[in-house]
């Protein structure tokens, strides 16, 4: 108690220099926090995008599929399981054919993934329900990213080529019923989708699917013929090994962060230790033990921490609160890279977040204020209490 | 008298129209001039696209349309550049990177250095009589030659075009000019074919311009500067080893 009463007492006979580093400690402990918060957030957000939008809760490749392999694009297709037909037509499942296919915009030639999707599935957001109404005319949908790079807007026509099953060229220009954004580029870049059943036709593959995305998990793990499933722990995985590395990332940049304001306590101990020799002195002639006084020392460098944590509270809470209501906005372009990111990221803060950084927090600082006071444990106490250096 | 009238009909028909040969005919003259069990071609392909016009040499030694080795010659750019064909594969070996990748079917179908011609139309050298049912719909001259019209349906699913109708020379039985369409009815590619000339036993075309109805830009001329029939294509060519 004593150590505490003194630790205050020092702290606030220190003045701006204790207010300084309580400062640059709280900007450290809410930066830490915030990082973490974004990255959890980005993190919970494309898991969500990447299943409402591209994934469902699971999907079942047809034969050799593999989407890094476009060499098992052409074979992989096979019929619709019998076991789905009652999932299918409440719309619980969306089958999708793909496609290789060659679009024309304004005579320039680009290369796209022809997707087939049922207008009244359930599965994925994509607003396949756009798809329906065409008449004659085939309709399209197309991501605003594909949309702004072929440069065509909708209610546009635009011509796609192809090759049916068995290899004869095709060509027809498609409508283009809607342009949907999406923070989910998977779905959108390089890809246009038309309706299923034109896919199929187009496609001379009646009945026939690529992927299965399935609506719930009582789907999942079937054994169906020419089939094989894709948990979400699988579909997912490579995002979160993404995810993983911008965390190890995030953490070195925490902890150099973290070193900076601890560079600034560690300094004010040194100094505390080497201006402080004559109260060291006095402490030990007063019957105080030099682990006692050592103990003092530390406790004032740790006060730093835990007067951070109530100065990053005071600021850093609003700051953080208000993050997480507007998000942090994205630079435009970000879309562009191909990761599932909306246009703010709206940071995730969890309990375990703030009290892992509260004890990183603490800890550390406690070691570094220890550290330079173990420097008293050798020191003579007559010398001391006379202020010789030492 | 209905019998009179035809023979009347026969005595006076025109003399061309006598001579007409049938569609298949017409396509076997064609792929006695075009196709050959093997070739050694070295050429020229003129690439007009909107902004600017390239020329890439290349020499190309092929066995039927199974196999096929090419490799470029200039610019310095291009040099050293190899493609491997074989069956339906597709090799590309590049200098600079001094890889080989492998093509797959679909980009099989995608233009050779922004030019006009897919890597399929490049290589290919289908042998018309087996894959269409050919019709002579009527004559035309095209640049001054009076050819046939013959239209030429697919007479089987795996070929690349529904349609293709070709304009050919009545002397030489070689075509000037075709069309290629889609299933729908979509033109979709024109080839011009000039600068005929005698090479052996057969008529073949020093020059070819292809135009992808779909894109923008003049099209690409590809410039027969030798050709060769029935050559011995080294064995090693035909390799992925001949690559590096």
């Amino acid at each position: 108690m004593l150590s505490i009463k003194l630790a205050i007492k020092n702290l606030i006979g220190a003045g701006l220099r204790t207010f300084l580093n309580v400062f640059i400690l709280s900007v450290a402990f809410v930066m830490i926090v915030m990082q973490n918060g974004f990255i959890q957030g980005w993190n919970k957000q494309a898991r969500h995008d990447v299943i409402e939008w591209q994934y469902g809760q699971g999907q079942y490749w047809a034969g050799s599929f593999d989407p890094f392999d476009p060499f098992t694009y052409e074979d992989a297709h096979a019929p619709v399981p019998q076991e789905l037909t009652d999932a299918f037509e409440s719309g619980k499942i969306a089958p999708i054919l793909i496609s290789q296919a060659t679009v024309y915009p304004e005579g320039r030639m680009k290369s796209v993934m022809l997707k087939g999707i049922e207008p009244d599935q359930q599965t994925l957001a994509i607003p396949s329900e756009a798809l329906a109404s065409g008449g004659d005319e085939i309709q399209a949908i197309l991501g605003s990213r594909i949309a702004s790079n072929l440069k065509v807007a909708e209610g546009e026509t635009l011509l796609v080529r192809w090759r049916d099953a068995n290899g004869m060229f095709d060509a027809v220009e498609v409508k283009i019923a809607k342009v949907f954004h999406a923070d989910v580029p998977a779905i959108d870049m390089g890809q246009v989708w038309i309706s299923l059943e034109d896919m199929q036709q187009m496609l001379d593959l009646e009945n026939e699917a690529t992927i299965i995305a399935i609506a719930n998990q009582e789907l999942a793990g079937l054994d169906l013929e020419g089939w094989n499933f894709q948990d979400l722990d699988a579909l997912l995985y490579d995002m979160d090994q993404m995810i993983k590395s911008k965390s190890v990332g995030n953490a070195v940049f925490s902890a150099i962060l973290l070193a900076l304001a601890l560079l600034a306590i560690f300094d004010t101990q040194v100094l505390s230790i080497f201006r402080r020799q004559k109260e060291i002195g006095t402490f030990i002639a007063m019957g105080m033990t030099r682990r006692q006084v050592i103990g003092v020392f530390t406790v004032e460098g740790t006060m730093h921490a835990l007067m951070a944590l109530v100065v990053g509270a005071i600021w850093g809470g609003p700051l953080l609160m208000w993050l997480k209501k507007t998000g942090m906005p994205m630079p435009e372009g970000t879309d562009q890279m191909g990761l599932p990111i909306s246009d703010a990221i709206i940071p995730a803060y969890s309990l375990g977040l703030v009290l892992t950084s509260v004890i990183i927090v603490t800890i550390t600082t406690a070691i570094v204020s220890y550290m330079p006071a173990r420097k008293i444990a050798k020191m003579n106490p007559n010398d001391a209490i006379r202020g010789k250096i030492q | 008298m209905k019998t009179i009238y035809a023979f009347a009909m026969i005595l006076f028909l025109p003399g061309s129209l006598l001579a007409q040969p049938s569609g298949d005919e017409i396509l076997d003259r064609i792929d006695q001039n075009m196709s050959a069990d093997s070739r050694h071609v070295v050429s020229k392909m003129v690439i007009n696209g909107t902004r600017s016009t390239r020329t890439i040499e290349s020499e190309t030694w092929s066995v039927g349309d199974e196999k096929a080795y090419t490799e470029y010659l200039a610019p310095a750019r291009e040099k050293g550049t190899k493609m491997l064909k074989l069956e339906d594969q597709l090799w590309i070996y590049s200098p600079g990177t001094d890889r080989t990748i492998q093509i797959s079917g679909h980009m099989l179908r995608q233009s050779v250095m922004g030019s006009d011609l897919s890597y399929e139309d490049m290589m290919d050298d289908p042998e018309l009589r087996n894959r269409y049912d050919a019709v002579v719909t009527g004559s035309e001259a095209v640049n001054g030659t009076d050819c046939w019209i013959v239209e030429m349906t697919a007479n089987s699913p795996d070929v690349a075009y529904q349609l293709r109708k070709i304009w050919v020379d009545k002397k030489r039985y070689l075509p000037l000019k075709e069309e290629l369409y889609a299933k729908s009815g979509t033109l979709l590619k024109k080839t011009e074919l000039q600068d005929i000339r005698r090479v052996g036993n057969r008529w073949y075309p020093g020059k070819i311009i292809f135009k992808d109805m779909l894109k923008k830009g003049d099209g690409t001329e590809f410039i027969v500067e030798s050709i060769e029939f029935n050559v011995d294509v080294p064995e090693h060519l035909l390799s992925k080893a001949a690559l590096r």
